[in-house]
Order: C-alpha cells, then sequence, then structure tokens
C-alpha cells in the first residue's frame, strides 16, 4: 500500500485505520502488506492497479448509482403480465419477505447443528410440508433450480438402475430439456416422446416402443410445461415400471393443494421448483429445485444434494438437525460420487417453508382452485376472440394454457410488441421452440390476475388484431 | 461503578438463544389462517363452475395435505425465533469458516437488491424492458475480467459447483469442437481443491486423476507431468489451496497441462487475497470462477443463493452458457444463436439479485479498495497465526517444510494438544461456540493434516474480533488440559441439548422419523 495517512478508510474494513494496520503490522513483523505477498513471484503480478470504474464511495452515491441502472428496468409490477413457463408470478405473503430479510438466516453458512439450530429446523420444517404435498418421505436440500433437479433425479435413475437412456416429454420446457442435455447428456441417451396434438396426453405407444431394457427413467411433468394435465400419468409410470424403468415426476407446487401428490399414482421421484412458493421471480433467481422419493435407502444413498436429518437430543421432544450423507457425496467421495453439490439456494426453501405454514391445507387449496378459475375464464373470454384457439388442447389446465394466434395476420412476436406498447406482456412466444403448435404463446394466469385484468387483455388483444 | 467491557473481552456467560421451539407441523389449530387469498369473484367462479370436476380422477387430491394451520402471528414468532438461534455473520464472529470468507455483507446491497425494479423481472420479457439488469450483467463481466485477465463472464451458475461444472463442460466442448472429446476424458485435480473440483467433472463422465501435495504442501509437479497425455482434458485447481499455500510455481503447472493439449481452470473460491495483486491470466489459465457469495460480499443465505461467476480467454466465449449478454453500441441484449454453446446449467439469468450484490460490493470499493481488503485479509490472517500459534500444542500445516506466507487463510493442526488431552478438533469446535463465536471449519475429506482446523479472518474482522478469537481457542485448549470434562455435551450455552444418535438413522422427513422410531420398537 501507499503513504497510510493518505488511504481511505473503508466502512467495510475495521483494520483499514492506518494506525491500526501499521500496529498489526508490527505484530506480524513486515514493514508493508506487500511484504506478505513475497510467495508470489513478480513474473505473475498484475503490475498495475486494477482499473475499475468508481468507487462510489458514499453509501447515498452508491445507492444513486445502482438504482440509476436498474430504472432502466420495466418489471412485470409495472405492467399487466402473464409471462410463467417455469418462473411464474404470485402473490408474496409480507410474512415471506419478513422471512427472507433476516440477517440471521441471509448471512448465515451451515456449520454447527446446535449454533444454527434456527436454519437446520426451518430446512427440516420444510423438507417434512414437501413431503406432506408429494407423498413422499425423503425431501432434499435445494438445487440450484427444477432443470438441475430434473437432470439429478435421472441421474439417480441411472446411478439405481446401471442403466443409460432416459425418456422425457417432448412438452418439457426447452429450458429444461437444454439443462437435462447439459448435465445428463454426456453420461445417456435422452430420448423424446411426442403427444396428441388434441389432448396433449403423451403418445403411450410412442412411450412403450421407447422404453427398452435399457431405459432408466421416464420422466414427465404435471401439470406439463404447456399447461395441461397429463390424463395417463399413472399408465406412464405403469409402462416404466413395467420395463423395469423409476417413473420420474416434474411439479409444480402450487398446484399440489388440489392436485394429488405425485406418489399417489405411482413417482418413484418427484423434483420441481419451489419458486411459486413465496419467493420473487427475480428474472429466474427464485428458482430453486427440490427432489422427492420414498425414504428407501437406495434413494438416500444417490440423491445428489446434503441431505438434513432429525436426531434426539438429551431432553426429550427436543431436537436437532444434521447432515445425513456427507460420507455419500461429493463432499466425502471426490471423484466417487456422481453430484456437483455445493452451495444451492437453501434460503428459498426456508422461505417456501414459512409461505407453506402460513398457507395451510386451506390456503394451499384456495390458491389451486383459483388458479384454475381463474384460467377458465381467461380461456373462455380469449376464445371468443376470432382467429384465435384458445386453448390449443382440449385438456384439463393448470396455470397456463397455450393460445393460438393462426386465424390473425400477426405473428406472436408482432402481437406481443403490440401489447408491450399498451403496458402488457404477453404470453411467451412458442413459434421457434414448438413449432408444430403454429402461431403460438405460452399465457400464465394466477392468482393475482383479477376479473378487470383478464378483461383488459381480451379488449387490447381485440383491439390489436383487428 | 463505572466498569467498562473491553471490545474483544472473552464472554464468559454467553448463552445463545433456546426457545425449544416445536417444529411447525407440531403447532397451530385446526381452522387457523396465515394468509387470505384474493377470491376470484362472483363473474369469474361462474364462468368456471367446478373446476375440480374435469381432472383426472388419479390426478385429484383425495386428501387435503397434512400441513399445519397457523395464524400470522403464530408464523412470525415461529420464524422470528428459529432466526434468534441462529449464529450467522451478522450476529457473531464467523472467522474460523475457513474456504468459506465469511466477510460482512453490506445492508445497502440487500436494500438495493431487493428493488421491485429487480425482483419482479421475468427471465422471458423483452430485452428491452430489462435494459437496467443487462448493462448491470455486462458492465460486471467487464469487471471481473480486468480482475481475473479473462475476456467474458456468464452468471449463470447459481454456486461455486455449478460454475466448475460448467468450466468442466466447456473443456468437454472445446475438445469436441477439435474432434478430441473422446480422446481426452481425463480431469486432473488436486486433493486440497474443493470436492466438486472431482465431483463435477466425475457426473459429466470424466476420469479423475487427483495430485497430492508434495512435502512442502504444493501439489506434487512430477506427479502432474506424469499424470498429463493425450487423454487430458484439463486442470482443476484452486490457489492458494485450502492451506492458504500460495503455489508460487502454477505458471508452469499451467504450462505442462497445455503442452498436452489440455486446459487450466482456475478454482477461485480463494480469490480473496489476490485480488489486483496477480490474476488468472498472469498464471496461463484459460478460465475460471469466482464465488461471488464468498470473495465479493454476497451473503451465503445457509447455503445460497450464490454465484459462480464463470470467465474465459478469448478463444473460449463461444463455449460459455446460453443466453449470454451482448452489447451492439446502442442496447444491451440475449444472446441465445450460439451452436458451440454447452448449453445451460441454470434457467433464468442466474441469481441477479446476488450478482448486484456482488456489483455493487465492487462499485463501493473500487480498484484501491479490492487490493486493500486483499492486503488486509492477509494481514489479519498473519496476525491471527501468530496468536494461534502461540497457543500451546497448535500447529501450521507444513510449516516445517513450506515457510511462505500463508495468504487470507491457514489450515492448522491439533495434533499435539489432542495427543496430549485426548480432546479432538470436533470437541474444541464445539466447546468454542460456549464463548459466542461460530465454530470453525476443519477440512475438507479426507483429512490429511491430522486435527485440523481451517481459518479465514477476511478483511472484515476487526483486531478485536482477531484478539477475542485467538482468546477463546487459548481458553478451549486450557480447559482441555485442566478441565476436560467440559467437552462432554458441549456447548452447553447453545440452543440445545446435546444429541444422541446411538442407533438412529437418517430420517429426512418427520415422517421417516415416525415410521422408523416405530420399527425401532418406540
Amino acid at each position: 500500500m501507499g503513504d497510510p495517512a493518505a488511504r481511505t478508510v473503508y466502512p467495510y474494513i475495521p483494520n483499514s485505520v492506518p494506525a491500526i494496520t501499521s500496529e498489526m503490522l508490527a505484530a506480524v513483523g513486515a514493514a508493508t502488506t506487500d511484504e506478505l505477498y513475497d510467495v508470489i513471484p513478480p513474473a505473475i503480478r498484475l503490475g498495475r492497479p486494477l482499473d475499475l470504474p468508481g468507487p462510489q464511495l458514499s453509501e447515498y452515491d452508491l445507492r444513486r448509482h445502482v438504482e440509476d441502472l436498474l430504472a432502466a428496468n420495466r418489471p412485470t409490477s409495472e405492467v399487466l403480465s402473464f409471462l410463467g413457463g417455469g418462473c411464474w408470478p404470485h402473490y408474496i405473503p409480507a410474512v415471506c419477505d419478513e422471512v427472507a430479510s433476516r440477517g440471521e438466516f441471509i448471512t448465515a453458512y451451515h456449520d454447527g447443528e446446535r449454533s444454527m439450530l434456527g436454519s437446520y429446523q426451518a430446512q427440516f420444517e420444510f423438507q417434512s410440508m414437501m413431503g406432506e404435498l408429494t407423498g413422499m418421505q425423503m425431501v432434499s436440500t435445494t438445487t440450484y433450480d427444477w432443470g438441475t433437479a430434473a437432470a439429478s433425479s435421472l441421474i439417480m435413475a441411472i446411478q439405481i438402475t446401471g442403466r443409460h437412456e432416459v425418456v422425457v416429454p417432448a412438452s418439457i420446457a426447452p429450458v429444461r430439456l437444454r439443462e437435462i442435455r447439459t448435465i445428463v447428456g454426456p453420461t445417456a441417451a435422452i430420448s423424446l416422446v411426442g403427444h396428441d396434438p388434441v389432448t396433449g396426453a403423451l403418445d403411450l405407444d410412442a412411450l412403450r416402443a421407447a422404453v427398452t431394457s435399457e431405459t432408466a427413467a421416464v420422466y414427465v411433468e404435471v401439470p406439463s410445461y404447456l399447461g395441461f394435465l397429463e390424463p395417463a400419468a399413472a399408465a406412464i409410470g405403469e409402462a416404466a415400471h413395467g420395463a423395469g424403468a423409476l417413473f420420474v415426476v416434474g411439479v409444480d407446487p402450487s398446484s399440489l393443494g388440489v392436485l394429488a401428490g405425485p406418489r399417489a399414482y405411482g413417482a418413484d421421484i418427484v423434483c420441481g421448483d419451489l419458486q411459486p412458493l413465496g419467493i420473487h421471480m427475480t428474472a429466474g433467481g427464485g428458482n430453486a429445485g427440490f427432489i422427492a422419493t420414498p425414504h428407501e435407502d437406495r434413494y438416500i444413498a444417490t440423491c445428489p444434494t446434503l441431505l438434513v436429518s432429525i436426531v434426539p437430543t438429551v431432553h426429550e421432544g427436543e431436537y436437532v438437525f444434521e447432515w445425513a450423507n456427507f460420507e455419500s457425496i461429493s463432499y466425502g467421495l471426490r471423484a466417487e460420487s456422481h453430484d456437483f453439490a455445493g452451495t444451492a439456494q437453501t434460503i428459498w426453501a426456508i422461505v417456501a417453508g414459512a409461505y407453506l405454514a402460513l398457507m395451510g391445507p386451506t390456503g394451499m387449496r384456495d390458491l389451486g382452485e383459483t388458479i384454475m378459475q381463474r384460467g377458465a375464464y381467461a380461456r373462455a373470454r380469449l376464445a371468443e376472440l376470432p382467429g384465435v384457439t384458445a386453448p390449443v388442447f382440449d385438456a384439463t389446465h393448470f396455470k397456463e394454457f397455450v393460445l393460438r394466434f393462426d386465424g390473425t395476420p400477426l405473428t406472436v412476436s408482432e402481437i406481443n410488441a403490440a401489447l408491450r406498447d399498451r403496458g402488457i406482456y404477453g404470453g411467451k412466444d412458442l413459434t421457434a421452440d414448438f413449432p408444430g403448435l403454429g402461431k403460438a404463446a405460452l399465457y400464465c394466469v394466477t392468482e393475482i390476475h383479477r376479473q378487470q385484468d383478464i378483461d383488459r387483455l381480451v379488449a387490447t388483444l381485440r383491439e390489436i388484431l383487428r | 461503578m463505572t466498569a467498562k467491557r473491553r471490545q474483544g473481552q472473552l464472554r464468559e456467560r454467553f448463552h445463545q438463544a433456546a426457545w425449544q421451539e416445536p417444529l411447525v407441523m407440531h403447532t397451530g389449530r385446526r381452522g387457523r389462517r396465515g394468509v387470505l387469498l384474493p377470491d376470484a369473484g362472483p363473474a369469474i367462479r361462474a364462468e368456471a363452475g367446478d373446476v375440480l370436476a374435469p381432472v383426472p380422477a388419479s390426478l385429484r387430491r383425495a386428501e387435503p395435505p397434512v400441513l399445519p394451520e397457523l395464524s400470522q402471528p403464530e408464523v412470525v414468532r415461529h420464524y422470528t425465533r428459529l432466526s434468534q438461534m441462529v449464529l450467522a455473520n451478522n450476529v457473531v464472529t464467523s472467522l474460523g469458516l475457513g474456504t468459506t470468507t465469511m466477510k460482512y455483507n453490506p445492508i445497502i446491497n440487500e436494500l438495493l437488491s431487493r428493488s421491485p425494479k429487480l425482483t419482479e423481472l421475468h427471465p422471458d420479457q423483452d430485452d428491452s424492458t430489462m435494459q437496467g439488469i443487462l448493462e448491470l450483467l455486462y458492465r460486471f463481466s467487464a469487471i471481473l475480467a480486468d480482475i481475473s485477465g479473462m475476456e467474458r463472464f456468464t452468471f449463470q451458475p447459481a454456486g461455486g459447483s455449478q460454475g466448475i461444472l460448467a468450466n468442466a463442460l466447456m473443456m468437454r466442448a472445446y475438445h469436441a469442437s477439435r474432434g478430441e472429446a473422446d480422446q481426452r476424458d481425463e480431469m486432473i485435480t488436486t486433493i486440497f481443491s474443493h470436492p466438486a473440483n472431482a465431483a463435477a467433472p466425475a457426473t459429466v463422465g470424466y476420469r479423475v486423476v487427483t495430485l497430492y501435495p508434495g512435502p512442502d504442501g504444493i501439489p506434487d509437479l512430477d506427479a502432474l507431468k506424469a499424470a498429463v497425455g493425450p487423454r487430458t482434458a484439463g486442470l482443476m485447481m484452486t490457489n492458494p489451496e485450502d492451506t492458504g499455500i500460495f503455489n508460487p510455481r502454477v505458471a508452469e503447472y499451467v504450462r505442462v497441462v497445455h503442452e498436452a493439449g489440455g486446459l487450466c481452470a482456475y478454482d477461485q473460491a480463494n480469490a480473496n487475497s489476490i485480488l489486483g495483486v496477480t490474476r488468472a491470466r498472469d498464471a496461463g489459465f484459460d478460465m475460471c470462477q469466482f464465488n461471488l457469495h464468498k470473495t465479493f460480499g454476497v451473503p451465503h443465505g445457509c447455503m445460497g443463493g450464490a454465484v459462480g461467476a464463470t470467465g474465459v480467454q478469448p478463444a473460449l466465449v463461444p463455449f460459455l452458457p446460453r443466453p449470454t449478454v451482448e452489447f451492439d453500441g446502442t442496447r444491451y441484449y440475449l444472446d441465445d444463436d450460439r451452436p458451440l454453446s454447452v448449453g445451460a446449467v441454470r434457467s433464468g439469468l442466474g441469481n441477479i439479485g446476488s450478482t448486484l450484490k456482488a456489483y455493487a460490493w465492487v462499485c463501493a470499493m473500487g480498484s484501491e479498495g479490492l487490493r486493500d481488503a486483499a492486503h488486509l485479509a492477509v494481514l489479519n490472517n498473519n496476525y491471527l497465526m501468530r496468536k494461534v500459534l502461540a497457543i500451546p500444542g497448535s500447529s501450521l500445516s507444513f510449516a516445517e517444510t513450506n515457510p511462505t506466507r500463508r495468504l487470507e487463510q491457514a489450515r492448522y493442526s491439533w495434533e499435539q494438544m489432542s495427543a496430549e488431552t485426548g480432546i479432538h478438533t470436533t470437541g474444541v469446535h464445539d466447546r468454542m461456540i460456549d464463548y459466542g463465536v461460530q465454530g470453525y471449519f476443519s477440512s475438507h475429506h479426507p483429512w490429511l493434516i491430522p486435527e485440523p482446523f481451517t481459518l479465514e479472518p477476511t478483511e472484515s474482522a476487526s483486531q478485536e474480533d482477531l484478539d477475542e478469537f485467538a482468546e477463546v481457542l487459548g481458553r478451549v485448549v486450557e480447559e482441555a488440559r485442566e478441565n476436560p470434562g467440559v467437552f462432554a455435551g458441549a456447548p452447553h450455552n447453545s440452543s440445545a441439548g446435546a444429541p444422541v444418535r446411538e442407533g438412529l438413522r437418517p430420517a429426512m422427513t418427520w415422517h421417516a422419523f415416525e415410521a422408523l422410531q416405530g420399527k425401532a420398537g418406540g
């Protein structure tokens, strides 16, 4: 460092006061902090100061700088948005924001089952409640998102069966498929099975043809990415089991107050995303995956996240919680494991637990019901628009549905641009990812969409499509 | 009486909150509600009818989920009490958590990250409506490029291990582009690098070769030379390693791998000591990842949301996960049309809330501030080391064979103390919590250093914090010699009594626990 007296005293660095630095340097027997780096050879030293912007030394200047940047965003809260597809707009109860902003949760790491009892207990409670929703008794800690949870579930099935093929539906979310291809693709073959163009139901004949003695898992999503409910989920599970494969089901947990936990229709592994449970979208930052299975050794041994387990204490009725599988994942096994566990999205498990505790069984049922009611209303109104098919699939829907604009002269992109000009974010354009659906868009309707919001969308589309 | 307690004084009567809080599933009363949802209204209800009737029977929920039924004050108190039973970084000094870089997480960054301008963004919004966050990501990539000497960064990986995974995938994609993906099926790493450097490549199909340290604690260069060859995809390593030892010949290691046709990835989880001092590029690395939740002031969130910001040299930019953030001179946009990309390791734009906090941290510090942070982290570590090594029975790993300065952290051993007292490093860990500090990190596995402990004070620790922490360790070791009985069941002043693990099997839900207890004849 240069002249100590001219240095900035940084509020985040207690010992940046020159007198303190000097005192500590004396204690370690060095004249300057540069001396502490004598191990780094000059040849690999930077040799110049970094060339960074700023600094914004005062908190006020920093705040203005960041807020000015963010001002250029036009978030969904400033418009009427129908975007979903894996990152969904829901009402976030104020209590969830309060829990999410507790410094005790935000600034903790993981050490110590007693010194960190509160966060471990919140994690275990979340696991127990997710077990109730999914019908499972073993629930993981968080993965990075649904896509990594799905990929990890498939890798579990590969480990358990010793087979190297997986079958997934062609209706899967494109980004999820991309994650599965990226993570599972190097070690397993991935085959896609199509669906009935009218009902969306998975093509069972094609499924039976795709499932072989090499199939480790069949994966489906309920509800599907395209919003319809798979009517033959149980039969798909039977087809998988008949071939000795595991049945993996991806779910949106906000549906599980009204829809069955996938264990009820034969799922061996359930995965999904916590974001709908009280977590802000944050352009995907709110996504966090989970994995749920029966309480069986084969799942516990292959689950690729740290697992938090309950432990009694010397006091009756008192518990602490600790990692149960440290030795069986990469932390213990290094290259002999099949995971990339590490810091993932734990803060969202705590918030999702608080959400479920607030909602209770009645809240979760109300949530599912009101989402379905609003969706039904939206589809009925949208179907009245000339040239618009709503919904494309003749099926029961949850939260999302496909709109088709084939009878109109405009492309989805043009329609969305016109909507945007009028303060509405239309549904996600499916034209590129699902060319077979025509000029299609995925619309998401949740408990935040009021009747007047849906009516406004319909009126605006009517005006645009005229 | 005007006696004052001194900052840094031992907290003899510390006691953590111990609420004896029941599990939330076991609280509440039938019928209570924590929050009410908006009703759809009569028009929608009439139009929709019975929405559950058409649900296929096998998908209909037969029984409501067994969730607790709580009023709002009960929920708020429960979670507030739980939060009080967490010795978080905002509450106690956590400088014992080596490898984790528990630095201060500025409150202003938390406030900024809660802006609806950020939290209410949807990843599929049109680029024109996300110019602010795209500009921030683009700028931050350039900032990290200057800090590392890399060309471009992605913020998609939501953790350090996921960044390591992205690097392994990019190596594969690079070799595939040269028709060598099948031939180059081996990844080399070092035993003192984070376990993910071995596990993530193994997960995507690599055979992993692990280098062990020589007598000086540095990965054995001859072993590396013997390991490389036509099958080498690359090298994944940290420097300084978790021992705090910096490998001064790192450029030579990189050269050996390059000469064999492999690539080199720098796991910069331990970058806090070298900001503005030396860069990944200076040693020749092709790629690197920074853990923004360590080095760049982003909180750990009990283990996430984190960011493994991953950067590459120009030749590897085409392989970055997609979409990337681009700028055409007037507007920022997401580029998804990247045929050589490894694909996606995560959905959305990544943990942008955490990325924003890291950006704000750099903005507040600037070039000099980053360098001062690094220098003072190293000074803090060396100051603490003097005090720790003055405690009888402690030693520094590789002290005799490698007298170079440890940088931002150091791995120590209680081997001698343990032999003399029978108290192990785990016992010290548990007992120190009784003095109001977070327990320390021992070591990743395997424990090559006997009775290990790893301390990393960061620049955020005050001199008083360091003095207090060393005094706690000194007191605990005194107790090991004079009152070893106190270790049984410690910590005594924490949130709960000692765990009883006898005959216990793991249970990750209450249901599983009940079932196992029932089976055990309970």
